[in-house]
């Protein structure tokens, strides 16, 4: 079963990073919603794999680990914070400039610097 | 205590001129005068004290595990300095109330000299050298500012940059000599290491300390090689000049010199490099001041050469050379400080400093001219004037040293050096005030107002008593500060005008006379100077500064380029190496503890969602299917979380989703629908290698974690969930107890991201954002916006998530639930009204606003902390009580959930402004009419629902 899991979040971990390496905004939001998942289990996992044994107290003898479930718990929370601010970023940034490449121009980056000065 | 107080008085004084400036310039300049007298008289009632012999000391620990505290002490150098310092502030202050045009603002002015002040008085003050280098690295700062305090002109920028760059890095080696220092001689405090200069001394690390410590008082006393920045630094206002070139800023590398003069003068190595460095300093920049036709740039280079007399005397490492030293800066304050003045009112009142241009001054502005007749009397080491005194000391002390063997070159050079300090000081005033009255001045020049040359009148009545009176007026201040600095007993001398016929005397007749020859044949000389022209330290700067920035700006372009999928290869290449780095130094393979066997459903799921990611790589450019395709495995995410004993995190997650999932389809309706095909066969296949391999890594990692047993910390947890949090679903009363501080913190950071969501949207339908939304507006429309069936349905079921939210939330203690999904859970029920009905409909029947929602939640939360502060408790200590009412029977009821009614109310805000407000960018394409029908809520003022004028 570990290998399972395992395998799974290497599959997933990169599907997303080939989704994170593309040139366009959108599949870099779906790439990161999807490391997202492969994070969230991995950090899971880091608990160690218990069936049927979940952290509520009751006459049971054994719980699995409770401490990994709560920060991935904030952390599937705040990764819904991090994609919607992404997206937005990147919609807004569509909308201004009617293009949703994640690459800039040579010239325009060298014009930035002289703006600099 | 009041030694501290000396030193913050300028600190937050500093605030008074910003307050004071409206009340007038007068008012503004006494206010700042009051300011420097109080921290002046705070210093001098120390004064008695320290001439009898005692050294007052006050000192509170800062961070002892360091070795910084904040410790000060006055001996009779620091008394001098800061004496010095805040006695000529003074005058400043007053020149520059007349100096200053009204357009510059005067309460800005004081306040930077205020701050510089005060740091350079911390200097002076300090007993920590940490601390020291603390306030060193102010004057720095302070500095910068007030060179550059005419912004508007490019040469005061850039004078301030260099001098910012030179003192700033010469500030950056002192640190790393003073630590040195620090550590070999086991104290950071001055007193204690003044104690162990044998220790110091006979460190191997001792000559890379005193290198160091060297190269951050070179740097900021501009000594040769970095003599190059303060002439730059002359584009300040003449204030600044005289008070940062006479009395402070330069004199700090002087005052560190002095400081430590115990613990580093016994060494060869401070004699060999010091004394000769002074001795080119003094003759170079004497040789450059001769040809400046600029008074302040003359005076700028004079200053670097009187540095470098100082210095050279410091290097000389005897007792009585330390005197002529202290003297020196003494004298060379008084008049310099008086010269950089006259030169001001020259410039102010003639309209120019250009020595060419000036000339007959004597007649049309005779008090200035007297001033400054005194004045360069003494700089140029005329007898009754007391920089005669000091140079004759200085040159008795060169006619007596022997260096390498050579006998001739310290009074031969220093003899130069003085010749051309006379010729340059008879240039100054003779060819600015003498010779015939000119036409052309760009103003008529007259004598300022009283205030603008009283500074300047008691300067030089100071240069003439001391002058004529040495020991009964500089005399005691000499020696007290001479014997602080050689930390002893000082060999028997006399501070007089007239010595006998010495070496000395010789030397300065020689120095005078051929003053005045060289000023004679002044056209010769200028033909000699152009043999030298080609050497100038500047360009060799201005050759690395514009050196290093081509090399920034070419790693720039290649590495920084503006191009994200760059950014993450690089990121993650460099993830990948430093994984692989610490996979073959570790023992790695598979742990020994008992694996889970896997199960059919388990290897179902496993198949689904390897099939969903190489999916995925195959068709990402259909950006819809690529949606579906990642909930998918959202999906079975939260399975695997159910499985594995984790309801809290399946439900959250797949509620998570279904948001995520809206919102991207949100803003998938905006943007295009299909990523182009933009990279080669070889982009992807390295792109695919590339991602393979984190994949491969992440994977073996999981795979090793998973298979090692561990040490858990959460017994405790799971020990006093019910005892100490009241609550049995331990994940819940970790989040809203045990780490509820975690919890507080992250509906902040929710809150800020969704209010820079509505930052970046709100004012998205205007400008060019609005242009491209009008040209997607065809595609956006749909032939049926709001179909009946999901209308009704939406609306039918909003009650009953609202009523399964309830529960899940008041359950959350002791039961998978909570706050986070009972929030999601409302918000999904919201959204789908936005998305059935419209944002129009939506948002006319919403009657909370979702940024009061998420500012409620953050505040009821910190409010539930808050309460158990005022009970007695650390911040968030929660607490719970049996409740008893009647028909429900006996119920829980802890104080933790208010803490988690904070957070389930930011967490609807936070997913209704985000989602909202995509939507609210969508609206300006909603034309179809809102179906009515017998669940349509209706508004009060008697419409009906479907009216779209409200947004568009």
């Amino acid at each position: 079963m570990e290998l399972l899991v395992a395998s799974a979040i290497g599959l997933m971990t990169a599907a997303a990073v080939y989704l994170i390496l593309q040139q366009r905004t959108f599949p870099i939001v779906v790439g990161l919603t999807l490391l997202s998942y492969a994070v969230n289990v991995f950090l899971f996992s880091s608990g160690r794999l218990i069936a049927n044994k979940p952290p509520v107290i009751s006459d049971a003898d054994a719980y699995t680990d409770p401490l990994p479930q709560a920060l991935v718990l904030t952390a599937i929370v705040i990764s819904f914070g991090m994609t919607a601010l992404i997206v937005v970023l990147a919609l807004r940034g569509f909308l201004e400039t009617a293009t949703d490449t994640a690459d800039l121009p040579e010239d325009e980056l060298l014009r930035d610097m002289e703006d600099d000065r | 205590m009041l030694l501290a107080l000396a030193t913050l008085t300028p600190f937050f004084g500093a605030l008074v001129p910003l307050l004071a400036d409206r009340l007038g310039r007068n008012l503004c300049a006494i206010a700042t005068g009051a300011v420097t007298l109080t921290a002046l008289l705070l210093v001098l009632s120390h004064a008695p004290s320290v001439y009898s012999g005692e050294v007052p000391a006050w000192s509170v620990p800062w961070l002892p595990a360091l070795g910084l505290s904040f410790s000060f002490f006055l001996d009779g150098l620091g008394l001098f300095f800061a004496g010095l310092i805040l006695g000529i502030g003074l005058l400043i202050i007053l020149y520059a109330r007349y100096y200053l045009s009204s357009k510059d603002s005067l309460g800005v002015f004081y306040f930077y000299l205020l701050m510089f002040q005060g740091a350079m008085v911390g200097i002076v003050l300090s007993d920590n050298i940490l601390l020291l280098i603390v306030f060193w690295e102010l004057t720095s700062l302070t500095s910068f500012l007030l060179i550059g305090f005419w912004n508007h002109l490019p040469e005061s920028r850039q004078g301030a940059r260099m001098a910012l760059v030179v003192t700033g890095s010469g500030g950056l080696a002192l640190i790393a000599g003073m630590l040195i220092l620090g550590h070999i001689a086991g104290s950071y405090e001055i007193t204690e290491i003044l104690q162990r200069g044998e220790a110091v001394r006979s460190s191997p690390l001792f000559l890379p300390a005193l290198l160091l410590i060297l190269l951050g008082a070179f740097t900021k006393s501009a000594q040769f090689p970095f003599h190059f920045w303060l002439p730059h630094a002359m584009a300040a206002p003449t204030p600044v000049s005289a008070y940062l070139h006479s009395a402070t800023m330069v004199k700090a590398g002087l005052f560190l010199m002095a400081r430590l003069w115990p613990v580093f003068a016994p060494a060869d190595a401070w004699f060999y490099i010091v004394a000769p460095a002074g001795l080119i300093t003094m003759l170079i920049g004497a040789w450059i001041a001769l040809f400046r036709d600029d008074l302040k740039a003359l005076l700028a280079f004079s200053t670097v050469s009187h540095l470098g007399l100082t210095t050279m005397l410091f290097g000389l490492a005897t007792p009585l050379a330390a005197v002529a030293a202290v003297f020196h800066i003494l004298n060379h304050a008084t008049f310099k400080c008086a010269l950089f003045m006259s030169a001001g009112i020259v410039d102010h009142e003639a309209g120019t400093r250009d020595i060419r241009r000036l000339g007959g001054l004597l007649t049309l502005m005779p008090i200035t001219a007297t001033l400054a007749f005194i004045a360069s009397a003494s700089m140029a080491g005329i007898p009754f004037f007391n920089g005669f005194l000091s140079k004759e000391m200085m040159l008795e002390e060169a006619a007596h040293t022997v260096y390498a063997g050579h006998e001739w070159i310290f009074p031969a050079l220093a003899t130069l050096a003085a010749l051309i300090s006379a010729a340059y000081s008879y240039r100054f005033a003779i060819s600015t005030f003498l010779g015939p009255v000119r036409g052309d001045y760009p103003h008529k020049p007259h004598d300022p107002p009283f205030g603008m040359w009283l500074p300047v009148a008691i300067l030089a009545a100071l240069v003439v008593v001391i002058g004529l009176f040495p020991a009964l007026t500089a005399g005691p201040i000499v020696e007290r500060t001479a014997s602080a600095v050689v930390g002893g007993a000082l060999p028997e001398y006399h501070l007089a005008i007239w010595h006998g016929f010495t070496p000395a005397l010789v030397l300065s007749a020689i120095a005078l006379a051929g003053g005045a020859l060289l000023f004679i044949c002044y056209g010769y000389a200028d033909q000699l100077r152009l043999v030298f022209a080609g050497m100038d330290a500047k360009s060799v700067y201005d050759a690395g500064i514009s050196g290093i920035v081509r090399g920034a700006r070419a790693f720039i372009v290649a590495t920084h380029n503006g191009s994200f999928p760059r950014y993450a290869g690089v990121t993650l290449l460099t993830i990948l190496a430093v994984g692989v780095a610490a996979f073959f130094q570790a023992p790695h393979g598979a742990g020994t503890r008992p694996v889970i066997p896997g199960a059919f459903p388990a290897s179902a799921a496993w198949i689904v969602l390897a099939t969903l990611c190489i999916s995925l790589l195959f068709w990402h450019q259909n950006r819809l299917l690529s949606l579906v395709l990642t909930s998918g495995v959202g999906l079975i995410a939260s399975l695997f979380f159910l499985q594995f004993s984790a309801p809290d995190l399946a439900l959250t997650q797949i509620s998570v989703d279904i948001v995520t999932t809206i919102l991207l389809l949100l803003a998938l309706n905006l943007v295009p629908q299909n990523s182009p095909t933009e990279t080669s066969t070889g982009g992807r296949f390295s792109r695919g290698l590339l991602a393979s391999a984190v994949g491969l890594g992440v994977g073996l990692l999981a795979y090793g974690i998973m298979t090692r047993d561990f040490q858990t910390i959460s017994d405790y947890y799971l020990a006093e969930a019910k005892p100490g949090g009241g609550g049995t679903n331990v994940v819940n009363v970790i989040l809203v107890d045990f780490r509820g501080f975690d919890t507080f913190g992250e509906i902040i950071v929710l809150g800020i991201a969704a209010i820079t969501i509505f930052a970046l949207l709100d004012n998205a339908l205007r400008g060019a954002a609005a242009r491209t939304l009008a040209t997607i507006r065809d595609r956006v429309e749909s032939k049926n916006a709001h179909p009946m069936m999901l209308v009704i349905a939406t609306r039918v079921l909003f009650p009953l998530a609202l009523v399964v939210a309830t529960f899940i939330f008041l359950r959350g203690h002791n039961e998978p639930g909570g706050g986070f999904i009972a929030g999601l859970i409302v918000a999904i029920a919201l959204i789908m009204q936005y998305i059935a009905s419209g944002y129009s409909w939506a948002a006319e029947r919403t009657r909370l606003d979702s940024q009061i929602l998420i500012g409620a939640g953050v505040l009821i939360a910190g409010l539930t902390g808050v309460v158990s502060l005022i009970f007695g408790w650390p911040f968030l200590t929660s607490t719970y009580t049996h409740v008893h009412l009647p028909l429900l029977g006996e119920f829980e009821l802890a104080s933790a959930m208010s803490f988690d009614l904070g957070v389930f109310l930011a967490v609807v805000g936070v997913v209704m402004l985000s989602l909202a407000q995509i939507s609210r960018v969508e609206a300006r394409a909603e034309t179809d009419a809102v179906p009515e029908g017998p669940m349509d809520v209706p508004l009060k003022d008697g419409r009906v629902a479907g009216s779209n004028d409200g947004e568009n």
